[in-house]
């Protein structure tokens, strides 16, 4: 089918009359905050070109002009769904770099907020995944499962969706009280629901229809490529940071990761299904292990200034690894913010699995890219 | 003799001065019942600029379930649409299209700015690429602050719409 | 621990790139390691040699190896190596990386501005999926373009080889670093704009003179 040898975009190179445009977006259900400007000829799509960048705003450029605190509620909008692992590798980074060593209960902690993340956004890419594939009932089960997570984490963080809980120096607040039966209830139940997802949604047969060996991505091509995350490990890679690079404390606990070997629509969208099974083992996990009480912060001086030289870290985040790269020249604001995204690293592959295709498989491909348009446009 | 004076030529001429003549005779009570088919069929355009779009996806989630209050799911054509929820940031990039959807859209049409973003360009106000409010791009008929704003925020928002679209005047009815 | 031989490299690079501009502008990574090799690969060991990893060491050691003083450790930090090279050097040294160390991706493309040295740098962020030896290990390879005043985006002299024949997952990287420094990519076959506006005139917004509105 398509292979990286093909020039990307719009690699027409005579006009055909039998070759039509068209604009995918940014007004259009199948799209996002983005537009795909494809070329087809007839069903058929033989050209692709990804114009995302709708909703660039300038994260990098503002981050210098905050400190290293002030910085954490607007790095978190990209992603406000996952807000958490957004801003796990800049609060790591920026840990390195002001020399802080943040408390256990705290690493734990962070851990939960993290898996309990995890699970609210792969729900909500669920939710999306059925409106695109015209199943209504997949998006109302993840939509209002989903909830319960977001109560749990509301509870811990007081906001719904924008956090802003992880700081350099470990987190905000604490838990509140009885929080850990709370947790271990919800997220039981939790697991008991989405276990029915298999049903209604992925044994399918219509579902399997529509997203079976549409869009196969090779292991060859997903590394070349550079793809992460749920597109990676669809494609056969075990590649998961949070095995391979543990951070925090995520070496001393329990869980696998699940790797599919087709690379097709259907593996990549059953992956973070299974992520999010693993998430419930870890939460559980690190309930279990989590030190009791202790302090949860590492009280920062103001306006702290970081040691000049450069991070890079990484985490695995709902989409992929997630890495922040911070430069710092001893002053308050850092030098320079980079966040290296999952969804704008897998951007790439999406000409290449649409070229070929049915213009119908579209949204299906797209969508199990596990593509967030306002993450990849910073 | 009236059949004589109605020809097809002009026939349009008379329908419309017989609306006229009827916005004037039951102005209140047609403009009334307009009004009230209006509010209970908001369709919003499914155009998302930025985060907020995640909130509202909740809404229309069976906890908070928008439709019960007469916004229906977002719809892809905006021709049969009537509402645009401007669903945060609007970038520079993005304005330009976002007058386009507003353009093409039918009259009447209605405006919800959701978000601190669209109001204000909020946490993004030094930003380069941000707007500072989309006023300057469409009119707004209600302004949802919050960022992003809950899901019964939007809903509050939405009904504060409809209140607003009661006391309208149905003009262009016929 | 590691921020000591931080501090020396980058405090070191004014002083050092003022010298190297005097003698060839266009490539001062080249003449800058001919003074620097032997103070940053013999002494710095030996300062912390309990310290520095063993395997980041060797990746590190390789590279000098083979291309001697075209290159400079920048720092060497458990899981995280850095080597600067020069713009003349930086597509052999990443073809290295792929075809002897393994190196088989990368994770992210950052510019950063240096107004002061009159240079912008170009880091890439190179991992590997496939050696299980490397999925720690990130790579940092860091070089650095000529800095314009007043740049014309494409037509001046701020340009770079492009690593996309080497690691096709740089294609949109590098497109993001041309709109956002004005980093133009000889051989990139894409150098169009991704992420900002089409009708974009200012400056390109990552450069440090380029200021936010009110700030």
């Amino acid at each position: 089918m398509s292979s990286p040898t093909l020039p990307p975009g719009l690699a027409i190179q005579k006009a055909d009359e039998r070759i039509m445009t068209l604009n995918v977006g940014p007004q259009h259900p199948g799209s996002g905050h983005m537009r795909i400007i494809v070329q087809i000829d007839g069903d058929y799509i033989v050209a692709c070109d990804p114009d995302p960048g709708y909703v660039h705003r300038g994260e990098e450029k503002m981050a210098e002009y905050r400190n290293y605190t002030l910085n954490v509620p607007h790095l978190e909008r990209p992603v406000i769904h996952d807000s958490c692992n957004i801003l796990y590798p800049y609060v790591l980074a920026a840990e390195e770099l002001l020399g802080l060593e943040i408390p256990e209960r705290a690493k734990y902690i962070r851990v939960i907020a993290s898996e309990l993340n995890r699970c609210i956004y792969t729900q909500y890419w669920l939710a999306i995944y059925g409106i695109f594939l015209g199943h209504s009932t997949m998006f109302m089960w993840p939509a209002g499962d989903r909830e319960l997570l977001i109560d749990l984490m509301e509870k811990m963080t007081g906001a719904r969706v924008t956090h802003s809980y992880f700081i350099p120096g470990g987190i905000r607040n604490d838990l509140p009280a009885n929080f850990e039966d709370v947790c271990l209830r919800q997220v039981n139940y939790f697991e008991k629901r989405i276990k029915e997802y298999a049903d209604v949604f992925y044994n399918n047969p219509i579902l399997i229809s529509r997203t079976e060996n549409t869009g196969v991505l090779t292991r060859e091509n997903a590394i070349k490529l550079g793809t992460t995350g749920s597109v990676l490990r669809a494609s056969g890679v075990d590649y998961d940071v949070r095995k391979k690079e543990p951070y925090d404390v995520y070496d001393e606990l329990d869980f696998e990761t699940n790797v599919m070997k087709s690379g097709d629509s259907y593996a990549r969208s059953r992956i973070p299904w299974l992520d999010m099974m693993e998430s419930c083992r870890i939460i559980r996990d690190a309930l279990q292990k989590m030190p009791k009480s202790g302090s949860v912060r590492v009280k920062l001086k103001p306006n702290p200034k970081g040691e000049i030289g450069s991070v890079y870290k990484r985490i695995e985040s709902g989409r992929g690894a997630l890495g922040c790269y911070i430069v710092s020249d001893k002053k308050v604001e850092p030098y320079r913010v980079k966040l290296s995204v999952p969804s704008f690293r897998n951007l790439i592959a999406l000409p290449h699995l649409l070229i070929g295709e049915k213009l119908g498989n579209m949204p299906s491909v797209y969508w199990s890219l596990n593509y967030w348009p306002v993450e990849a446009d910073r | 003799m009236i059949k004589d004076l109605i020809t097809p030529q002009n026939a349009n001429v008379f329908v419309g001065k017989l609306g006229d003549i009827l916005e004037k005779a039951i102005d209140k009570p047609l403009g009334y019942a307009i009004n009230w088919g209006r509010i209970w069929s908001l369709w919003p355009v499914h155009i998302e600029t930025a985060c907020c779009s995640v909130e509202f996806g909740a809404a229309s989630s069976p906890r908070y379930d928008v439709e019960r209050f007469g916004i229906i799911e977002a719809f892809g054509s905006l021709r049969q649409c009537d509402l645009v929820v401007v669903q945060g940031t609007i970038t520079r990039k993005m304005a330009p299209r976002l007058r386009l959807v507003y353009d093409q859209m039918p009259e009447p049409k209605y405006v919800i700015a959701m978000g601190a973003c669209a109001i204000t360009g909020g946490l993004y106000f030094d930003s380069y690429n941000v707007l500072p409010g989309i006023d300057g791009v469409i009119p707004v008929d209600v302004y949802v602050p919050g960022c992003p704003p809950r899901p019964e925020t939007l809903i509050q928002g939405c009904m504060l719409l409809q209140e607003k679209i009661k006391r309208m005047k149905a003009r262009k009815f016929v | 621990m590691s921020s000591d031989s931080d501090k020396e490299t980058i405090e070191k690079k004014p002083e050092e790139s003022k010298p190297a501009e005097t003698k060839t502008p266009e490539k001062p990574a080249v003449a800058k390691p001919a003074e620097e090799k032997p103070a940053a690969s013999k002494p710095a060991p030996a300062k912390e040699e309990p310290e520095l990893p063993a395997f980041e060491k060797g990746i590190a050691d390789k590279i000098i190896e083979k291309f001697g003083e075209k290159t400079t450790i920048s720092f060497v930090k458990p899981d995280r190596v850095g080597i600067k090279v020069g713009r003349d050097d930086i597509h052999d040294v990443a073809e290295f990386a792929r075809d002897t160390l393994n190196y088989d991706h990368v994770d992210s493309v950052a510019g950063v501005d240096y107004p002061t040295d009159k240079e912008i740098e170009v880091v890439y962020h190179l991992s590997s999926y496939t050696d299980p030896t490397l999925s720690r290990q990130v790579l940092e390879l860091a070089t650095r373009a000529q800095r314009e005043e007043d740049p014309i985006p494409g037509n001046d002299a701020t340009k770079l080889p492009s690593l996309r024949d080497i690691f096709y997952s740089v294609e949109f990287h590098e497109r993001e670093v041309f709109e956002m420094l004005g980093v133009y990519f000889e051989g990139h076959p894409d150098n169009r704009r991704l992420l900002l506006p089409e009708d974009w005139a200012d400056l390109p917004p990552l450069r440090k003179d380029f200021r936010n509105k009110g700030r």
